[in-house]
């Protein structure tokens, strides 16, 4: 096995253990949600694996660096209590979201097994150079309605987030 | 060499733990985890089939990153949520004072 290959499993293997970590943690909401740094951090791994290595910088800035520490700020801010799985009466919406979520991974992983082997890349793939000449040439007017979404999402946050509005 | 098949099994497995979350949780906030993970399975999909065929399954033309030009996307769009979402959670948090969804019933039928 060579040495790709093998970063590649140890970094799947870490990510759906810290995946399963977040969302079986009934305990501490804070552990979850370190939990899922770790996640991040390994599909980060794995993008570089990849040839993917903006994407991956920009994974760990904004997932690991950013995102999660918003929902840690909120969750040590709110100062949860312990958390439950579904009460009993509604055992049946459980049953079916367990279900359906195994039913959804089998019929995923019975498409699998047709993927031809994946073609050597030209240099410079997946760089900042080659990606920034796309996002910025091809690609102007997905940064330009990104722009106003972060706008409207930052006006929207301070609203709810603001006790009176006046 | 990575296997793709490999690749889009983990994340096919990173979806469904998502998806559980999402459907067997009651905590606002880890829901919301659950959300980001399952966008994070979708962004791993599209690296992988990126690397598959970075000209297209047609295999011809020049290599291009629409791919990871999306996966850039579903990130900020993804960051957009997650303020919005957790500005929700802090005024539920306010009014309710819990972040279980189970206090939070009143439009339901």
């Amino acid at each position: 096995m060579s040495v790709p290959l093998f970063l590649f499993y140890a970094f799947a293997v870490l990510a759906v253990l810290s995946a399963l970590g977040m969302v079986l943690n009934l305990r501490n909401t804070v552990a979850a949600a370190l939990s899922l740094v770790v996640t991040m951090v390994s599909l980060a791994g794995i993008y570089v694996l990849l040839e993917a290595h903006l994407v991956a910088a920009i994974q760990i800035m904004v997932y690991g660096g950013a995102i999660v520490v918003l929902f840690l700020f909120v969750v040590m801010l709110l100062n949860l209590r312990t958390d439950t799985f579904l009460p009993a009466r509604q055992r049946a919406l459980k049953v079916a979201g367990s279900l359906l979520g195994v039913v959804l991974l089998i019929e995923t992983l019975r498409l699998l097994g047709g993927f031809p082997e994946s073609p050597p890349l030209p240099e410079g793939f997946g760089g900042y150079r080659q990606l920034g000449i796309a996002l910025y040439t091809d690609y102007l007017l997905i940064v330009e309605v990104i722009s106003l979404l972060l706008t409207a999402a930052i006006v929207g946050a301070l609203v709810l987030a603001k006790r009176n509005i006046d | 060499m990575i296997p793709t098949d490999h690749v889009i099994a983990l994340s096919a497995i990173l979806f469904t733990i998502g998806l559980v979350g999402v459907m067997t949780r009651r905590n606002l906030i880890v829901m919301l985890m659950s959300v980001e993970l399952m966008l994070n399975a979708v962004n791993l999909a599209f690296v992988g089939f990126n690397r598959l065929w970075p000209q297209g399954p047609s295999g011809s033309g020049e290599a291009s990153l629409d791919g990871q030009i999306f996966v850039l996307t579903v990130i900020a769009v993804a960051a957009a949520e997650v303020a919005v979402g957790l500005g929700i959670v802090i005024s539920m948090f306010r009014n309710r004072d819990s972040v279980n969804i189970e206090d939070v019933s009143l439009l339901r039928w």
